[in-house]
């Protein structure tokens, strides 16, 4: 058979030689990973190569995609944005602190948290699987699910959080979604409540990934359990750790649902975020220039972020 | 032909352009909008259908207990017409005005459907819907078959766009136990603004916050409006180029809403639906709140209510009110029988709009609000004795948007007692001028 592949057009000459063994996968020929590497190309380049260039595009228009006539504004929606007085500055950035100030109290709260339950839920004890999966439970509900679970329970006059604080003896008065800080300290338990299961999921499989030896050693060497947790759990999570905290990052940093939801935004526009501002000036009010822009200026601050986290890692490993 | 189908390509490549453009975001939209004036003067004008047998997709946003009441419509509609079949489909008021823009231009959307009163001029100009003055001129319907405003507040630039079907106006509900409780007259509920305070204040003598008062669009933002009226002011002037709320009539409207809460007749911090809630509860006695609660507060047991027109506090009457109106689609490639048997649904629904009105609705149509049937009905007939002084927003488009961005911050931060009323309404003010102009300019361009 292979004689016979060496008869055939070139092109198929090397298939036939490498399944015989005769000479090595690198001489394949180049179309073979292009050819494996099409299908996500192709979608790659229609759901965001395309789109990220076509935005680009938008945002240098008044583009309202119905009306028959774009007007080309060159850099205006990108100046209006630094400029204190346009339509878009004040708001624009003002949820922009929205999202800054979400981002940070929840990230915190979101690395360390799972990373204690997964420790507990690491452990051999009776009812783990029970545990694991009630931590996991909030998870699977979606945002309007949740959102207006928690609007009704932490309503400050008729919701059964204050009504309860009531009977304790607390105050029974905190307006836990009309006025800050309490809308960010709702807006923020709400969401470690509800997304705290999938960090804890993937800090346990890091867990489980740890070498048993590693721990035998150390105990053998005397170390206590905090000296065991800093020297080897926590090395051998670095990877899941960078990953966990990259997501949370920009998941917390894409919150829209729960402050819309909950607290509309209040009191005024406080808690309205970056996502929401966006999304109602590009699809509710079809000012897509402006939105593209904005969506830009966004990606920009979470590419940046993201590249230092990665940077910071980098010199802890070093 | 032609010059259609050459247009057709041209959008196909647009189109995919944007679907790839707006695949992540959730969107997908088209290019421009073709020629409307022959779709426009399809079929009699609704009087009659009589050509092919046509199915007509219908989309309006009734997901509460007034779908079923319109299905019904629907459901006898079909089977009375042979050759036309209409199928409802029900999408939230919240993603509808998103949704039917990007269906419309795809020529796969509905071909008819309903929309706020507020939002035609939009539609009308981004060319999601069709002009429908020859269903007018055919059916001879003229301003005095409907209450002025409505009728009057679906044109846009001399053309009309809507066919009203109703009009909701906000109203006062009150709760007789609550109002028993603090010895008043369970049946004679205040109407001016005396009385108003009195009943206020001698609830709050008894321990009960007699009007819960809400900092959100629903319903704070319409008991502003309707205060704005009643003070003798407006949202914005005539031709929609300046902000005219923070007028002293806007002042005086905002200041009543903060009194309401710093003097205890309301809690503050009241979040959405609160106040709803309360009144259900019988934790407070005065709801302004809109007639589509009539049925909701019917199906809950052992609940004494009742309803009445608002009361006068300021110079004169005057009320919040929306409008529900029938609109043809500017569908992409759109069959002109489908235009034509649509005009015929619109136009057989409107005469049997007493049907509608028990859905908790007050019907558009003089002849039908003079009917036996709706003078029968229990509440809507009380709501009906504010139409006089109800009003609307200028038609223009982008007006609703204008809203989001100015008002709406500021009646939430004043009521929250985060901002005095006056520099609350002045600052939204300036914002609400600079959108009113970046919307001239958009669309005076297209």
């Amino acid at each position: 058979m292979a004689t016979q592949g060496v008869e055939q057009p070139p092109v198929q000459r090397p298939r036939g030689k490498t399944a015989s063994g005769g000479r090595k996968p690198a001489d394949a020929s180049p179309l073979t990973a292009y050819l494996f590497m099409a299908p996500y190309l192709a979608l790659f380049s229609i759901f965001i190569l395309v789109p990220v260039v076509f935005g680009v595009w938008i945002s240098f228009h008044s583009w309202d995609p119905l009306l028959p006539v774009k007007p080309w504004v060159g850099l205006q929606n990108y100046v209006d944005l630094i400029s204190p007085g346009s339509t878009t500055f004040e708001p624009f950035w003002k949820s922009m602190e929205a999202t800054g100030k979400f981002t940070l109290y929840s990230v915190p709260l979101l690395v360390i948290i799972p990373l204690l339950i997964a420790l507990m839920l690491n452990r051999e004890f009776r009812g783990r699987n029970f545990f694991r999966a009630t931590f996991f439970a909030p998870y699977v509900l979606g945002v309007a699910v949740i959102g207006i679970l928690w609007r009704f329970l932490l309503d400050p006059n008729v919701g059964l959080v204050n009504y309860y604080l009531g009977t304790l003896g607390l105050p029974d008065n905190i307006p836990w979604i009309t006025a800050l800080p309490w809308a960010w300290v709702s807006l923020v338990g709400v969401t470690v409540w509800w997304t705290l299961g999938f960090n804890t999921v993937i800090y346990l499989a890091g867990l489980q990934d740890i070498d048993p030896a590693l721990y035998d050693a150390a105990k053998v060497d005397g170390a206590n359990g905090w000296q065991r947790f800093v020297n080897v759990t926590l090395p051998g999570l670095r990877p899941v750790l960078l990953f966990v905290i990259t997501v949370t990052i920009l998941a917390s940093a894409n919150m829209f649902g729960q402050s819309y939801i909950i607290t509309q935004g209040a009191p005024g526009a406080e808690t309205k975020t970056a996502i929401w501002y966006i999304a109602e000036q590009g699809l509710r009010f079809f000012k897509m220039g402006p939105a593209a822009a904005m969506s830009y200026v966004l990606a920009l601050a979470l590419a940046l972020v993201s590249l230092a986290n990665f940077a910071l890692f980098r010199y802890r490993g070093d | 032909m032609g010059e259609g189908r050459s247009l057709a390509r041209r959008l196909t490549r647009q189109d995919f352009l944007l679907l790839s453009a707006g695949a992540g975001a959730g969107f997908a939209l088209a290019g421009c909008g073709g020629s409307s004036t022959d779709l426009e003067k399809a079929g009699s004008g609704g009087k009659s259908y009589n050509g092919p047998k046509v199915s007509l997709s219908f989309w309006n946003g009734f997901t509460g207990g007034d779908g079923p009441y319109m299905q019904q419509l629907v459901d006898d509609f079909n089977s009375q017409e042979e050759n036309i079949s209409v199928s409802m489909n029900t999408v939230e008021w919240e993603t509808y005005y998103q949704k039917v823009p990007s269906a419309v231009q795809s020529g796969k959307g509905p071909d008819l459907g309903i929309m706020h009163i507020d939002q035609l001029p939009t539609n009308a100009a981004r060319g999601v819907i069709l002009a429908l003055d020859d269903v007018a001129s055919a059916l001879k319907l003229k301003e005095s078959d409907f209450v002025p405003v409505v009728w009057n507040a679906g044109v846009y630039n001399a053309k009309r766009y809507g066919i009203p079907l109703d009009i909701h106006p906000l109203g006062l509900y009150y709760n007789k136990s609550t109002m028993e409780k603090a010895g008043l007259d369970p049946d004679s509920p205040p109407q001016t603004k005396d009385d108003y305070m009195a009943a206020l204040e001698r609830m709050k003598s008894k321990g009960i916050q007699g009007h819960w008062m809400s900092p959100f669009l629903f319903t704070g933002g319409l008991t502003f409006q309707s205060l704005l009226y009643q003070f003798g002011g407006q949202l914005y002037n005539d031709d929609a180029t300046k902000a005219t709320f923070n007028s002293s009539a806007g002042v005086s409207a905002l200041t009543w809403m903060v009194d309401v809460v710093e003097n205890g007749y309301s809690p503050k911090d009241v979040a959405q639906d609160a106040e709803l809630t309360a009144f259900q509860n019988g934790d407070n006695a005065f709801m302004w709140n809109g007639i589509w609660n009539i049925n909701p507060l019917d199906d809950i047991k052992d609940l004494e209510w009742g309803a009445a027109p608002l009361p006068q506090i300021g110079s004169q009457k005057g009320a919040w009110a929306g409008s529900h109106n029938f609109v043809i689609m500017n569908k992409r490639g759109q069959d002109p029988n489908k235009v034509a048997a649509s005009k015929v649904f619109i136009n057989w629904v409107s005469q049997r709009s007493e049907e509608w009105a028990k859905a908790g609705q007050v019907p558009a149509r003089n002849s039908v609000r003079d009917s036996k049937a709706f003078e029968s009905l229990e509440w809507q007939p009380v709501f009906a004795e504010e139409l006089p002084y109800v009003q609307f927003t200028p038609p223009e488009p982008g007006i609703a948007d204008v809203y989001t961005g100015s008002l709406e911050p500021a009646i939430n931060e004043a009521v929250l007692l985060k901002k005095e009323p006056e520099a609350a309404l002045e600052e939204a003010a300036g914002k609400a001028d600079q959108l009113l102009k970046e919307n001239k300019q958009k669309y005076q361009a297209a």
